[in-house]
């Protein structure tokens, strides 16, 4: 079991990657606040993936990982608020 | 001979000590620093933005001094540590001797982060973009400054766990120490994915 841990969190430092690359060309895309909304939403889907798979939290207890996220959806929030608003 | 939790390796996970509760990684009190740690920088982010707000025209200009291509290569080398140290975690649950190599790995890339951040800075001072240039500089270098003794701290953390590596590459009963210092490495990732959107992308 221990080999497809290792080939899942292989494949969740891909996705990272392939997410980083994509939102550093976002700014291509469409206009200022539609780039600002797809970079900030895919940096805090990182901080998820990073939080959940290479931290573990999605083995922890309920309270913890919902802390977790409700930290990272919280702060998403009000970044997306004051940057776009 | 009592046996920690931690240490149980069920069957079904890989993940020691997992039980329908629920696995905390590493010590109980690195959770706890974890936890003020984010609220501390969620503290930060949020203020950033009001600044930026204030001032939206000197950050914008300002911004565009930073080298993005480095700020990329930062956030790649970061990841990369992160799967590193996450490999390690997974290696030593199964006794694998790899585990050492693996830790190395994101110990080596962790100092090539203070190497690349260490050039960035020393460009951007040469080019007379220093704290006191505005706003944004006093932002950009207390931020990743900030980060940096993170990442630091995390290498001293990481070495002191490799030092627990036996002859053989293994490290019996060391499960919940690099679980914790793994963490610890990933929370550093992972403010980091946040500070390389704010003050690179947006």
């Amino acid at each position: 079991m221990s080999v497809i841990l290792r080939t899942r969190i292989t494949l969740v430092w891909a996705l990272l990657v392939g997410a980083t690359l994509f939102s550093f060309e976002t700014q291509t895309l469409g206009g200022a606040a539609v780039a600002r909304t797809v970079i900030l939403v895919i940096a805090f889907a990182k901080v998820l993936m990073v939080g959940r798979e290479f931290m573990e939290l999605r083995h922890a207890p309920p309270l913890l990982l919902w802390l977790f996220q409700g930290w990272a959806a919280l702060t998403c929030l009000a970044l997306l608020i004051l940057f776009n608003l | 001979m009592a046996t920690r939790v931690s240490d149980m390796t069920s069957q079904s996970t890989g993940i020691p000590g997992r039980t329908s509760r629920g696995h905390i990684p590493g010590e109980e009190g690195i959770w706890v620093f974890i936890g003020g740690d984010l609220l501390a920088f969620a503290v930060f982010f949020i203020t950033y933005a009001v600044a930026r707000r204030q001032e939206l025209a000197v950050f914008e200009t300002s911004q565009r001094l930073l080298d993005r291509d480095l700020g990329l290569l930062n956030t790649l080398i970061l990841l990369t540590s992160s799967l590193c140290v996450a490999q390690a975690v997974a290696a030593v649950r199964r006794s694998d001797p790899r585990a050492r190599l693996f830790l190395f790995g994101g110990i080596a890339l962790g100092a090539s982060f203070v190497v690349v951040k260490a050039f960035e800075y020393s460009a951007k001072i040469a080019h007379g973009f220093t704290l006191n240039t505005n706003s944004f500089s006093i932002y950009y270098y207390m931020f990743t400054g900030i980060h940096l003794v993170h990442v630091l701290i995390g290498l001293g953390v990481l070495c002191f766990t490799a030092s627990r590596f036996d002859r053989a590459g293994r490290m019996p009963g060391g499960v919940a120490l690099i679980e914790g210092s793994g963490a610890f490495w990933h929370l550093i990732d992972l403010l980091w994915i946040v500070l390389f959107a704010l003050l690179y992308l947006l």
